[in-house]
């Protein structure tokens, strides 16, 4: 079963979000699993500014096309180009090397944790 | 709906599957990853568990005659041994399924439907079996269906088949079947096998009936260790045969489309004596030309188009048509899609657009097939 990283919180759209300043941002290994290999993704520009449970963005596998939620509000501060440039890492490494982006953020959305989400998702902690 | 679940269906679990549904089936949709599955089948080789494939026996001394009525094509002229790709419409010429059906003897023939459509065409196949003396026994629920795809499909196959049987594999022609020796664990099993697919590569399928599919299933994977093949799922299925540029029910043929605008005409034997099913449809459908063809499309971009997306005129003004299917290639590197469009603007070479979920992304028609396999 997918691993669900116990040190963050997660959004019902299956984006994780840690505790750092500025917050970064990743898809979870549930999510990355069920979408099958990713081989591109469109993520917001650095100053762009995202609003909680807003889409923000695209994560494109072999099979099908999903919507990045942004789960918190804020402005973007960084994005991870390594994964733009290789997404495969959003499979391989998700809550590492496979990471989007960082927000200063202002608000958050309504954001789950880890407990919360393994439940409602069947990820293992 | 009541899930089903194939005779192989503890051994995928065993080797760490995940499943989806299709037409009903709990099949393994990958393995491992379906990008490693696909590059496998094109590289090497994939095992494939198609036992959701349906399995209809058609025999009796009317067998090729009755084909001939029921389906779109001509059976009769079939050659025992030998295999032909064919469509069964309904009286209007839509398309209820498209099937390969294999000669096994001068009276007996077995046709084998897609998954969703098994019973359909079972019943569709007897209903038109009146005044023929012929039998149709639907025989889908005793018999497994196992693929092996690749280029190294022929060796790892000859591992299991006696030497003296040696000559029926490697001499077997594409679209040929023959009824091969094939060892599994302390047995020898004598099994239909038959040079098709559905992955643009060589390879067999393999009948087998569900009690012995199991001892097969693992005995092809053992004699493929060292060569390459990987179990694959039906992700790795789907953008493999539409590399190939083949159909897939449900998305190219529905009953909404029929043979000429899917590019199946040469399929149906409108030359063929006596009436057959939807015959006076089709020459109608035919004189009139199709409105919409089906046609490959290559993206300039990176992302793909996908079933149901708008095909738009290359300014974006007019909708032409609609995608059916769409993925990035693994093997090419680009993103390739099958789409329905305007018959004026399906010449190679035309630039349309996509509605990309709102923006227009550049795409170019392009000759089917998007990948063939170079010929030893």
């Amino acid at each position: 079963m997918s691993k669900v990283n116990a040190g963050l919180r997660y959004s019902a759209e299956h984006e994780w979000v840690d505790s750092s300043s500025p917050v970064r941002v990743g898809i979870s290994a549930v999510a990355a699993d069920a979408l099958g290999d990713v081989v591109y993704v469109d993520l917001p520009a650095v100053g762009d500014t995202v609003t909680a449970g807003e889409t923000c963005g695209e994560v494109e596998s072999t099979k099908s096309v999903s919507d990045l939620y942004a789960p918190v509000s804020g402005e973007i501060v960084e994005i991870n180009q390594e994964a733009i440039d290789n997404p495969a890492l959003l499979n391989e490494d998700p809550y590492g090397a496979g990471w989007l982006f960082t927000v200063n953020a202002t608000s958050e959305g309504a954001l789950l944790t880890a407990e919360e989400y393994a439940e409602k998702n069947g990820g293992d902690l | 709906m009541t899930e089903k679940y194939t005779a192989l269906y503890e051994a995928h679990k065993q080797l760490g599957a995940s499943f989806t549904d299709f037409g009903g089936w709990q099949m393994p949709l990958k393995y491992s990853s379906e990008l490693a599955e696909h590059k496998a089948v094109r590289t090497a080789a994939g095992l494939f568990d198609l036992s959701h494939m349906g399995e209809v026996e058609v025999s009796g001394p009317d067998a090729g005659a009755f084909l001939d009525y029921a389906l779109a094509g001509k059976l009769s002229v079939v050659k025992v041994g030998r295999a032909k790709y064919s469509l069964i419409t309904n009286n209007d010429g839509g398309i209820i399924d498209d099937l390969i059906s294999y000669r096994l003897a001068d009276d007996s023939y077995l046709v084998v439907p897609n998954a969703g459509n098994a019973d359909t065409v079972a019943a569709e196949l007897a209903s038109r079996a009146e005044g023929f003396d012929v039998a149709v026994n639907n025989v889908s629920a005793e018999a497994s269906l196992v693929a092996v795809q690749g280029p190294a499909a022929e060796a790892i196959l000859l591992d299991l088949v006696p030497a003296h049987q040696a000559e029926a594999v490697t001499g077997m022609k594409y679209y040929a079947a023959d009824t091969v020796g094939i060892r599994a664990g302390e047995r020898t099993l004598d099994l239909l096998v038959a040079r098709t697919g559905y992955t643009g590569e060589d390879g067999f399928e393999i009948y087998v009936p569900n009690d012995d599919a199991a001892d097969l299933w693992s005995a092809l994977l053992a004699a493929g260790e060292g060569r390459g093949l990987i179990p694959a799922g039906l992700a790795c299925r789907d953008s493999l045969r539409l590399e190939a540029g083949m159909p897939l029910y449900g998305n190219e043929l529905t009953l909404d489309t029929d043979p000429y605008a899917a590019g199946l005409g040469p399929v149906v034997a409108l030359s063929k004596e006596g009436n057959f099913v939807g015959r006076s449809a089709l020459e109608a459908r035919k004189a009139a030309g199709p409105a919409r063809r089906l046609v490959g499309l290559k993206g300039s971009g990176r992302r793909s188009a996908r079933s149901h997306y708008p095909v738009l005129s290359s300014d974006g003004e007019t909708v032409l048509g609609e995608v059916t299917s769409g993925a990035p290639s693994p093997t090419l590197g680009f993103p390739i899609a099958l789409a329905y469009v305007d018959a004026a603007f399906t010449k190679p070479g035309t630039e349309l657009n996509v509605d990309l979920r709102g923006k227009p992304e550049s795409f170019t028609v392009v000759e089917l097939p998007f990948y063939k396999r170079s010929k030893q």
